[in-house]
Protein backbone atom coordinates (compact mmCIF):
# COMPACT_ATOMS: atom_id res chain seq x y z
CA UNK A 1 0.00 0.00 0.00
CA UNK A 2 2.75 2.43 0.81
CA UNK A 3 4.83 1.60 -1.79
CA UNK A 4 1.13 2.51 -4.41
CA UNK A 5 1.24 5.42 -2.82
CA UNK A 6 4.69 6.54 -2.89
CA UNK A 7 4.33 6.10 -6.74
CA UNK A 8 1.58 7.70 -7.42
CA UNK A 9 2.93 10.65 -5.58
CA UNK A 10 6.54 10.72 -7.08
CA UNK A 11 4.84 10.38 -10.69
CA UNK A 12 2.60 13.09 -9.49
CA UNK A 13 4.95 15.53 -8.61
CA UNK A 14 6.77 14.87 -11.43
CA UNK A 15 3.92 15.78 -13.74
CA UNK A 16 3.12 18.72 -12.12
CA UNK A 17 6.51 20.35 -11.95
CA UNK A 18 6.88 19.16 -15.86
CA UNK A 19 3.75 20.81 -16.76
CA UNK A 20 4.21 23.79 -14.43
CA UNK A 21 7.29 24.41 -16.43
CA UNK A 22 5.82 23.68 -19.88
CA UNK A 23 2.82 26.29 -19.24
CA UNK A 24 5.67 29.08 -18.74
CA UNK A 25 7.99 28.05 -21.38
CA UNK A 26 4.78 28.00 -23.69
CA UNK A 27 3.86 31.31 -22.67
CA UNK A 28 7.51 32.69 -23.80
CA UNK A 29 7.12 30.94 -26.86
CA UNK A 30 3.86 31.84 -28.22
CA UNK A 31 4.56 35.40 -28.91
CA UNK A 32 7.76 34.71 -31.08
CA UNK A 33 5.57 31.65 -33.16
CA UNK A 34 2.57 33.54 -34.23
CA UNK A 35 5.36 36.47 -34.82
CA UNK A 36 7.03 34.03 -37.12
CA UNK A 37 3.34 32.93 -38.86
CA UNK A 38 2.71 36.37 -39.65
CA UNK A 39 6.52 36.81 -41.14
CA UNK A 40 5.97 34.15 -43.31
CA UNK A 41 2.44 34.71 -44.71
CA UNK A 42 3.93 38.26 -45.29
CA UNK A 43 7.07 37.38 -46.98
CA UNK A 44 4.93 34.68 -49.15
CA UNK A 45 2.50 37.78 -50.25
CA UNK A 46 5.07 39.55 -50.60
CA UNK A 47 6.77 36.55 -53.24
CA UNK A 48 3.48 36.42 -55.48
CA UNK A 49 2.50 40.47 -55.34
CA UNK A 50 6.26 42.22 -55.04
CA UNK A 51 4.09 45.53 -55.33
CA UNK A 52 2.17 45.05 -51.86
CA UNK A 53 2.45 47.82 -49.45
CA UNK A 54 -0.61 46.49 -46.99
CA UNK A 55 -3.12 43.80 -47.28
CA UNK A 56 -6.53 42.69 -45.95
CA UNK A 57 -6.80 38.80 -44.66
CA UNK A 58 -10.40 37.62 -45.86
CA UNK A 59 -11.76 34.06 -44.49
CA UNK A 60 -14.88 33.52 -46.50
CA UNK A 61 -16.12 29.59 -46.64
CA UNK A 62 -13.24 27.89 -46.72
CA UNK A 63 -11.15 30.07 -48.69
CA UNK A 64 -8.16 32.91 -46.72
CA UNK A 65 -7.38 35.33 -49.18
CA UNK A 66 -5.35 38.06 -49.02
CA UNK A 67 -6.66 41.60 -50.49
CA UNK A 68 -3.54 43.23 -51.52
CA UNK A 69 -2.80 46.96 -51.77
CA UNK A 70 -0.16 48.89 -53.30
CA UNK A 71 1.90 52.01 -52.07
CA UNK A 72 -0.97 54.32 -53.40
CA UNK A 73 -3.59 52.78 -51.63
CA UNK A 74 -5.12 50.58 -54.97
CA UNK A 75 -6.07 47.30 -54.87
CA UNK A 76 -3.14 45.94 -56.23
CA UNK A 77 -4.52 41.85 -56.52
CA UNK A 78 -5.05 39.30 -54.51
CA UNK A 79 -2.81 36.70 -52.91
CA UNK A 80 -5.20 33.19 -52.42
CA UNK A 81 -3.79 30.62 -50.10
CA UNK A 82 -4.76 27.10 -51.87
CA UNK A 83 -4.13 23.70 -50.59
CA UNK A 84 -4.83 20.45 -52.13
CA UNK A 85 -3.15 16.58 -52.26
CA UNK A 86 -0.13 16.01 -54.21
CA UNK A 87 2.20 13.08 -54.76
CA UNK A 88 2.93 12.26 -51.69
CA UNK A 89 0.66 14.56 -48.88
CA UNK A 90 -0.56 18.26 -48.86
CA UNK A 91 0.69 20.78 -50.85
CA UNK A 92 -0.09 24.37 -49.74
CA UNK A 93 0.79 27.16 -51.54
CA UNK A 94 0.43 31.05 -52.36
CA UNK A 95 -1.47 32.21 -56.11
CA UNK A 96 -1.24 35.67 -56.40
CA UNK A 97 -3.34 37.22 -59.11
CA UNK A 98 -3.89 40.72 -60.31
CA UNK A 99 -6.77 43.54 -59.76
CA UNK A 100 -8.53 43.04 -63.07
CA UNK A 101 -8.22 39.46 -62.56
CA UNK A 102 -6.35 38.86 -66.26
CA UNK A 103 -3.27 37.15 -65.09
CA UNK A 104 -1.45 35.37 -62.20
CA UNK A 105 0.85 37.48 -60.77
CA UNK A 106 3.53 34.57 -59.18
CA UNK A 107 3.33 31.45 -56.96
CA UNK A 108 5.00 30.15 -54.18
CA UNK A 109 4.99 26.68 -52.27
CA UNK A 110 4.13 27.39 -48.68
CA UNK A 111 4.19 23.55 -47.65
CA UNK A 112 5.06 20.53 -49.25
CA UNK A 113 6.28 16.73 -48.85
CA UNK A 114 6.96 16.00 -52.49
CA UNK A 115 9.60 13.31 -53.77
CA UNK A 116 13.02 15.07 -53.15
CA UNK A 117 14.64 15.72 -56.34
CA UNK A 118 12.16 14.98 -58.30
CA UNK A 119 8.49 16.02 -57.06
CA UNK A 120 10.10 18.60 -54.58
CA UNK A 121 11.01 20.86 -58.04
CA UNK A 122 7.61 22.29 -57.54
CA UNK A 123 9.09 24.54 -54.75
CA UNK A 124 12.08 25.29 -57.25
CA UNK A 125 12.33 29.03 -58.89
CA UNK A 126 12.67 27.20 -62.49
CA UNK A 127 9.51 25.88 -62.27
CA UNK A 128 7.63 28.32 -60.47
CA UNK A 129 8.30 31.61 -62.27
CA UNK A 130 6.26 30.08 -64.93
CA UNK A 131 3.35 31.13 -63.32
CA UNK A 132 4.73 34.81 -63.27
CA UNK A 133 2.38 36.69 -66.23
CA UNK A 134 0.26 33.59 -66.68
CA UNK A 135 -2.94 34.05 -68.17
CA UNK A 136 -6.35 33.33 -66.01
CA UNK A 137 -8.34 32.00 -68.06
CA UNK A 138 -8.61 29.60 -69.85
CA UNK A 139 -7.81 27.22 -67.00
CA UNK A 140 -4.07 26.47 -66.52
CA UNK A 141 -2.83 23.58 -68.76
CA UNK A 142 0.43 21.66 -68.39
CA UNK A 143 2.24 20.16 -71.75
CA UNK A 144 4.83 17.69 -71.30
CA UNK A 145 8.35 17.77 -72.87
CA UNK A 146 7.82 20.70 -74.71
CA UNK A 147 8.15 24.41 -74.33
CA UNK A 148 4.31 25.76 -73.72
CA UNK A 149 2.95 27.36 -76.56
CA UNK A 150 -0.54 29.32 -74.87
CA UNK A 151 -0.54 32.09 -72.98
CA UNK A 152 -2.45 29.78 -69.96
CA UNK A 153 -0.01 26.91 -70.14
CA UNK A 154 3.45 25.91 -68.17
CA UNK A 155 5.56 22.92 -68.80
CA UNK A 156 5.54 19.98 -66.36
CA UNK A 157 8.68 18.81 -64.81
CA UNK A 158 9.91 15.98 -66.28
CA UNK A 159 9.68 12.88 -64.21
CA UNK A 160 7.43 14.55 -61.73
CA UNK A 161 4.04 14.94 -63.81
CA UNK A 162 1.65 14.16 -60.99
CA UNK A 163 3.35 16.78 -58.66
CA UNK A 164 3.35 19.41 -61.46
CA UNK A 165 -0.28 18.37 -62.45
CA UNK A 166 -1.39 18.70 -58.93
CA UNK A 167 -0.08 21.91 -58.26
CA UNK A 168 -2.21 23.33 -61.53
CA UNK A 169 -5.11 21.03 -60.35
CA UNK A 170 -5.10 23.01 -56.92
CA UNK A 171 -4.75 26.80 -58.04
CA UNK A 172 -7.39 26.09 -60.79
CA UNK A 173 -9.64 24.63 -58.25
CA UNK A 174 -9.13 26.81 -55.56
CA UNK A 175 -9.45 30.09 -57.91
CA UNK A 176 -12.81 28.60 -59.14
CA UNK A 177 -14.14 28.55 -55.67
CA UNK A 178 -12.77 32.27 -54.95
CA UNK A 179 -14.65 33.55 -58.24
CA UNK A 180 -17.63 32.02 -57.11
CA UNK A 181 -17.35 33.74 -53.87
CA UNK A 182 -16.60 37.76 -55.61
CA UNK B 1 24.63 -4.09 -14.62
CA UNK B 2 22.89 -2.85 -11.53
CA UNK B 3 24.70 -3.13 -8.39
CA UNK B 4 28.01 -1.23 -8.33
CA UNK B 5 29.44 0.28 -11.66
CA UNK B 6 32.57 -0.07 -12.61
CA UNK B 7 34.67 3.77 -11.60
CA UNK B 8 36.26 4.87 -14.79
CA UNK B 9 37.67 8.52 -15.19
CA UNK B 10 35.75 11.29 -17.04
CA UNK B 11 37.45 11.64 -19.58
CA UNK B 12 36.72 7.83 -20.53
CA UNK B 13 33.00 8.40 -19.90
CA UNK B 14 33.03 11.40 -22.24
CA UNK B 15 35.36 10.70 -24.92
CA UNK B 16 33.11 7.07 -24.99
CA UNK B 17 30.58 8.15 -27.17
CA UNK B 18 32.54 9.74 -29.61
CA UNK B 19 34.01 6.40 -30.52
CA UNK B 20 34.01 3.16 -28.57
CA UNK B 21 30.62 3.34 -28.02
CA UNK B 22 29.11 5.76 -30.90
CA UNK B 23 25.40 5.90 -30.29
CA UNK B 24 25.11 5.63 -34.19
CA UNK B 25 28.15 3.94 -35.55
CA UNK B 26 28.37 1.26 -32.84
CA UNK B 27 25.11 1.14 -30.49
CA UNK B 28 23.09 1.76 -33.69
CA UNK B 29 20.72 3.49 -31.16
CA UNK B 30 17.83 6.25 -32.36
CA UNK B 31 17.88 4.87 -36.53
CA UNK B 32 14.67 6.95 -36.83
CA UNK B 33 16.09 10.01 -36.63
CA UNK B 34 19.40 9.32 -38.35
CA UNK B 35 18.08 7.66 -41.36
CA UNK B 36 15.10 10.54 -41.38
CA UNK B 37 16.72 13.63 -41.09
CA UNK B 38 20.27 13.78 -42.58
CA UNK B 39 19.24 14.75 -46.13
CA UNK B 40 21.14 18.05 -45.48
CA UNK B 41 24.30 18.37 -43.14
CA UNK B 42 22.73 21.75 -41.18
CA UNK B 43 19.16 19.93 -40.87
CA UNK B 44 21.21 16.60 -39.43
CA UNK B 45 23.17 19.09 -37.18
CA UNK B 46 19.87 20.67 -35.83
CA UNK B 47 18.79 16.89 -35.31
CA UNK B 48 21.75 16.49 -33.16
CA UNK B 49 21.84 19.33 -31.30
CA UNK B 50 18.81 19.42 -30.16
CA UNK B 51 19.06 15.52 -29.08
CA UNK B 52 21.63 16.56 -27.30
CA UNK B 53 20.05 19.19 -25.10
CA UNK B 54 17.54 16.87 -24.42
CA UNK B 55 19.54 14.36 -23.49
CA UNK B 56 21.65 16.07 -20.96
CA UNK B 57 19.36 17.68 -19.43
CA UNK B 58 17.28 14.47 -19.15
CA UNK B 59 20.53 12.70 -17.70
CA UNK B 60 21.35 15.43 -15.13
CA UNK B 61 17.67 15.31 -13.73
CA UNK B 62 17.31 11.67 -14.18
CA UNK B 63 20.55 11.23 -11.91
CA UNK B 64 19.15 13.57 -9.17
CA UNK B 65 15.76 12.16 -8.97
CA UNK B 66 17.01 8.65 -8.70
CA UNK B 67 17.22 7.79 -5.68
CA UNK B 68 13.22 9.33 -4.99
CA UNK B 69 12.01 7.01 -7.79
CA UNK B 70 10.03 3.73 -7.12
CA UNK B 71 11.58 0.98 -9.42
CA UNK B 72 8.45 0.13 -10.94
CA UNK B 73 7.38 3.52 -11.75
CA UNK B 74 11.19 4.58 -13.43
CA UNK B 75 10.33 4.01 -16.95
CA UNK B 76 7.09 6.32 -16.72
CA UNK B 77 9.24 9.21 -14.83
CA UNK B 78 12.09 8.67 -17.41
CA UNK B 79 9.32 9.45 -20.06
CA UNK B 80 7.78 12.60 -18.48
CA UNK B 81 11.44 14.14 -17.97
CA UNK B 82 12.29 13.37 -21.43
CA UNK B 83 9.10 14.64 -23.01
CA UNK B 84 9.10 18.03 -21.27
CA UNK B 85 12.76 18.74 -22.33
CA UNK B 86 11.65 17.97 -26.03
CA UNK B 87 8.73 20.04 -25.58
CA UNK B 88 11.02 23.07 -24.49
CA UNK B 89 13.19 22.11 -27.34
CA UNK B 90 10.43 21.84 -29.52
CA UNK B 91 9.37 25.18 -28.95
CA UNK B 92 12.25 27.31 -29.08
CA UNK B 93 12.91 26.11 -32.32
CA UNK B 94 9.42 26.77 -33.57
CA UNK B 95 10.11 30.38 -32.35
CA UNK B 96 13.00 31.31 -32.97
CA UNK B 97 14.72 28.93 -35.61
CA UNK B 98 11.07 28.37 -38.04
CA UNK B 99 13.06 26.69 -40.79
CA UNK B 100 14.53 24.46 -38.91
CA UNK B 101 11.65 23.52 -37.58
CA UNK B 102 9.85 22.92 -40.10
CA UNK B 103 12.59 21.31 -41.98
CA UNK B 104 12.66 18.92 -38.85
CA UNK B 105 8.92 18.53 -38.31
CA UNK B 106 7.57 15.93 -36.75
CA UNK B 107 10.83 14.56 -36.00
CA UNK B 108 11.44 16.74 -33.10
CA UNK B 109 8.60 15.41 -30.79
CA UNK B 110 9.44 12.10 -32.13
CA UNK B 111 13.14 12.43 -30.10
CA UNK B 112 10.91 11.75 -27.11
CA UNK B 113 11.25 8.13 -28.05
CA UNK B 114 14.37 8.18 -29.24
CA UNK B 115 16.25 4.76 -27.50
CA UNK B 116 19.15 6.47 -27.32
CA UNK B 117 17.88 8.78 -24.60
CA UNK B 118 16.23 6.57 -22.33
CA UNK B 119 18.37 3.97 -22.88
CA UNK B 120 21.10 6.84 -21.34
CA UNK B 121 19.06 7.71 -18.43
CA UNK B 122 18.28 3.47 -17.84
CA UNK B 123 22.18 2.55 -18.31
CA UNK B 124 24.20 5.29 -16.95
CA UNK B 125 21.97 8.09 -15.21
CA UNK B 126 20.18 6.17 -12.56
CA UNK B 127 23.30 4.52 -11.61
CA UNK B 128 25.71 7.45 -11.40
CA UNK B 129 25.59 10.74 -9.79
CA UNK B 130 24.37 13.83 -11.82
CA UNK B 131 27.51 15.27 -12.59
CA UNK B 132 29.12 12.07 -14.10
CA UNK B 133 26.13 11.57 -15.54
CA UNK B 134 25.77 15.21 -17.36
CA UNK B 135 29.27 13.86 -18.97
CA UNK B 136 28.00 10.60 -20.39
CA UNK B 137 25.12 12.88 -21.50
CA UNK B 138 27.51 15.25 -23.30
CA UNK B 139 30.11 12.98 -24.71
CA UNK B 140 26.98 10.67 -26.41
CA UNK B 141 24.49 13.59 -27.45
CA UNK B 142 28.40 14.90 -29.14
CA UNK B 143 28.87 11.40 -30.84
CA UNK B 144 25.42 11.49 -31.57
CA UNK B 145 25.50 15.06 -33.50
CA UNK B 146 29.14 14.40 -35.31
CA UNK B 147 27.79 11.27 -36.94
CA UNK B 148 24.66 12.64 -37.93
CA UNK B 149 26.51 15.77 -39.34
CA UNK B 150 29.31 13.14 -41.26
CA UNK B 151 26.07 11.24 -42.69
CA UNK B 152 24.26 14.47 -43.59
CA UNK B 153 27.34 15.93 -45.22
CA UNK B 154 27.93 13.11 -47.12
CA UNK B 155 24.21 12.47 -48.29
CA UNK B 156 23.80 16.12 -49.36
CA UNK B 157 27.28 16.44 -51.53
CA UNK B 158 25.99 13.22 -53.19
CA UNK B 159 22.36 14.04 -53.43
CA UNK B 160 21.72 17.48 -53.40
CA UNK B 161 25.84 18.61 -55.20
CA UNK B 162 25.73 21.13 -53.03
CA UNK B 163 27.83 22.47 -49.98
CA UNK B 164 31.13 23.43 -51.48
CA UNK B 165 29.36 25.20 -54.35
CA UNK B 166 30.24 22.96 -57.17
CA UNK B 167 27.39 21.30 -59.61
CA UNK B 168 29.95 19.73 -61.88
CA UNK B 169 27.98 16.11 -61.90
CA UNK B 170 23.90 15.03 -61.83
CA UNK B 171 23.41 14.84 -58.27
CA UNK B 172 22.28 11.00 -57.07
CA UNK B 173 18.63 11.19 -56.19
CA UNK B 174 18.85 8.02 -54.22
CA UNK B 175 21.08 9.22 -51.51
CA UNK B 176 18.39 11.74 -50.35
CA UNK B 177 15.71 9.47 -50.43
CA UNK B 178 15.68 7.01 -47.62
CA UNK B 179 17.38 4.56 -49.70
CA UNK B 180 20.69 7.00 -49.50
CA UNK B 181 20.75 6.88 -46.15
CA UNK B 182 20.89 3.09 -45.35
CA UNK B 183 23.09 3.12 -48.05
CA UNK B 184 25.65 5.72 -46.42
CA UNK B 185 24.77 4.63 -42.85
CA UNK B 186 26.73 1.08 -44.10
CA UNK B 187 29.39 2.27 -45.40
CA UNK B 188 30.25 4.70 -42.56
CA UNK B 189 30.06 1.64 -40.15
CA UNK B 190 32.07 -0.68 -42.78
CA UNK B 191 34.75 2.16 -42.54
CA UNK B 192 34.40 2.43 -39.25
CA UNK B 193 35.25 -1.45 -38.64
CA UNK B 194 37.77 -1.54 -41.63
CA UNK B 195 39.72 1.64 -39.18
CA UNK B 196 39.56 -0.61 -35.96
CA UNK B 197 40.43 -4.04 -37.46
CA UNK B 198 43.84 -1.78 -38.75
CA UNK B 199 44.38 0.07 -35.34
CA UNK B 200 44.32 -3.02 -33.26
Amino acid sequence: MNKIVRMIVVLGVIGLISGGTLALVYQWALPKIIENQIRETKAAIFKVLPETRSYKKVVKDELTYFECFDDRGERAGTAILCKGNGYQGEIKLMVGVNADFTKFTGLTILEQVETPGLGAKIAERKFFKQFKDLATKPPIAYVKGRPPEKPNQIQAITGATISSRAVVNIINKTVKEWLEIQ
Amino acid sequence: MAGNPVKRNLSYEFLKGLWDESPIFRQLLGMCPTLAVTTTAINALSMGLATSFVLVCSATIVSFIRKLIPNQVRIASYIVVIATFVTIADLFLKGNFPDISKALGPFVPLIVVNCLILGRAEVFASRHDPFPAFVDALGMGFGFSIALTVLGTVREILGSGTIFGFLNFEPWVIMILPGGAFITLGLLIGLMNMIKERTK
